[in-house]
């Protein structure tokens, strides 16, 4: 009877949580869905509290509580600018409980004497292999995103070399315990081996490809919990791992197909590294800057006007300014459309979230295939600190390192202006044409303060 | 037991890819975070671990490991839900555009 309950709380979890999912096809539907998956989430834990493999309570109380206290700030206080790094972070701490448990898990059965059948003995080296990695690699993710650490890839003489030793030993000490279980300290080498894995693994990889990077890793943490399902024989834990990995590699596979690379391009690509000279140089291109009222002219006669946002516009933290600036735009009779590019930012759906935070209605935002027919017929294509999405070279300069990338054609728009705070080089390295194209006027300064400079001129126009 | 896992894990997969495939990427941060709230059932792992008074190594793993989930669980849906808050439609501008203006969710 109490077994039937526990299965039966963990089916309409499971229920509940692809409903769930299912509703963020709908903005409008979304928020209700999720807060149905959050009651699949209760159902789930009332069913395990009741399992007659608990005996004592006292430590469940103590972490429920102290995590409840802990979630709560991450959940209502971290700001939406801050959203990559507590990503990163709340992948963390869910590959953590994974690996931990596998450990427990393993402990258990070594102190016990039961012996591990090879099967178990693979799950749980899955489970740690995977959970440590992330644990690893969300972790300096995090602090890149952060700017703990410099975003800049950091590489050294070697380092796929060195990365492929690690890889190799883990995978042997991997195959090595499959074998023979009972190698207590070889099982806690493996952990720790992981761990480094992990580290080395996102070290070398950049800011701007941090997108991929944290969608890879939300993957392998899904996959982690997954495996602790298969350890310990539950299944609501394979069915939610299986569908958070899904969910993870669909996005990182958007991702790199977003900048026309292959995983393993990010991952040991070390992007922007090399010192090579890039492919076109400036010398003999002149770019036209602007002032705030020609650009507030431009701006205000136009009939539609396309905002491209970046990583420059979520920096200097401009997107209430940006839908100031929209809304006078629109009250004065343009239109005005946002194109998002996938890969703006540093994680999937970054601007989105930012604009939506803005108050821009989410009807307003067009992801880079619906919007970049509608360029051919706008005014002003305004450039917010975004710059390799634009790039024209990545169409027709094969010797780019972002040849081949799909970007957002600003430069078939009649006038193109850009906010930029210097003229150093995007992420990737290399110089932008769309900066030197006769269309173009460049506003130099602070994303913020140029546009607070244009809302009041337009206003004034 | 071991083959019925596969087939848990396998159409499950399916499913999670077939779902998840028709999220927009206007949703795509909501859909991270979500995911993480949802992972945060290895919750039911870790309350295993924590209160079946195995051993003491267990325990305390186990309680960290609960720690962990909980938070993510409770800081997971509570930030979904603010972001989903955020997602709102421009009501006259729909009107006035007509059909045009549905969002890109209904491609």
């Amino acid at each position: 009877m109490r077994d039937f309950f526990i299965q039966g709380s963990y089916l309409t979890a499971s229920v509940l949580f692809i409903l769930g999912l299912r509703s963020l096809t709908r903005p409008d539907k979304a928020r209700r869905g999720m807060q149905l998956a959050a009651a699949g989430m209760l159902f789930a834990v009332i069913g395990t509290l009741v399992s007659h493999q608990i005996v004592d309570y006292r430590w469940i109380a103590a972490g429920l509580v102290l995590g409840a206290v802990i979630g709560y700030p991450m959940g209502q206080w971290v700001p939406m600018t801050a959203m990559p790094q507590r990503i990163a972070l709340s992948l963390t701490l869910s590959a953590l409980a994974a690996a931990l448990v596998g450990i427990a898990e393993y402990n258990t059965r070594m102190t016990n004497g039961e012996g591990i059948p090879r099967p178990i003995m693979a799950a749980l080296g899955i489970e740690v292999l995977l959970g440590m990695i992330t644990v690893g690699g969300t972790l300096i993710a995090a602090g890149k995103l952060q700017e703990v650490i410099t975003s800049r890839p950091l590489t050294y003489r070697g380092q796929n070399l060195v990365n492929a030793i690690v890889f190799l030993a883990m995978l042997a000490l991997f195959g090595y315990l499959v074998a023979s279980p009972e190698q207590r300290g070889l099982f806690y080498a493996l952990i720790a081996l992981a761990f480094v894995f992990g580290i080395l693994l996102v070290l070398p990889i950049g800011g701007a490809d941090m997108p991929v990077v944290v969608a890879l890793l939300n993957s392998y943490s899904g996959l982690a919990s997954c495996a602790t399902g298969f350890a310990i024989g539950n299944v609501i834990l394979i069915i939610s791992g299986s569908l958070d990995g899904s969910s993870g590699f669909i996005l990182s596979v958007l991702m790199s197909k977003a900048m026309n690379r292959s995983f393993t391009n990010v991952l040991f690509g070390a992007f922007g590294s090399q010192t090579t000279a890039g492919p076109k140089s400036a010398a003999g291109l002149s770019v036209r800057s602007t002032s705030v009222d020609d650009a507030a002219v431009q701006l205000a006669y136009a009939q539609l006007v396309i905002i491209i946002p970046g990583y420059g516009m979520a920096v200097a933290q401009a997107q209430h300014q940006v839908r100031e600036l929209a809304e006078l735009i629109e009250g004065r009779g343009g239109e005005v459309k946002f194109a998002v590019h996938p890969v703006a930012g540093r994680m999937p759906g970054h601007m989105n979230v930012l604009l939506a935070e803005a108050n821009v209605p989410y009807d307003k935002l067009f992801d880079m295939d619906e919007i970049n027919g509608d360029f051919d017929r706008a005014d002003v294509a305004l450039v917010i600190g975004a710059n390799d999405v634009v790039n024209p070279a990545a169409r027709t300069d094969k010797a780019s390192p972002i040849y081949g990338m799909p970007i957002l054609n600003a430069d078939h728009a009649k006038s193109v202006i850009v906010l930029k705070r210097s003229m150093a080089a995007g992420f990737a390295g290399i110089e932008n044409e769309l900066f030197y194209n006769p269309k173009t006027s460049m506003l130099f300064g602070d994303a913020k303060k140029s546009l607070t400079g244009l809302v009041s001129e337009v206003k004034n126009a | 037991m071991l083959l019925l896992e596969l087939y848990v894990f396998v159409l499950a997969a399916f499913t999670g890819y077939m779902v998840i495939s028709k999220v927009p990427p206007l949703l795509h941060t909501p859909l991270m975070a979500a995911t993480n709230a949802i992972s945060g059932i290895s919750l039911v792992g870790s309350l295993i671990a924590a209160g079946s008074r195995a051993n003491n190594v267990a325990t305390i793993l186990g309680f960290i490991a609960v720690v962990c989930a909980t938070s993510n669980i409770v800081g997971g849906f509570l930030i979904t839900d603010r972001m989903l808050r955020m997602f709102r439609r421009d009501v006259p501008d729909a009107k006035r555009e007509g059909a045009k203006a549905a969002p890109p969710a209904e491609r």
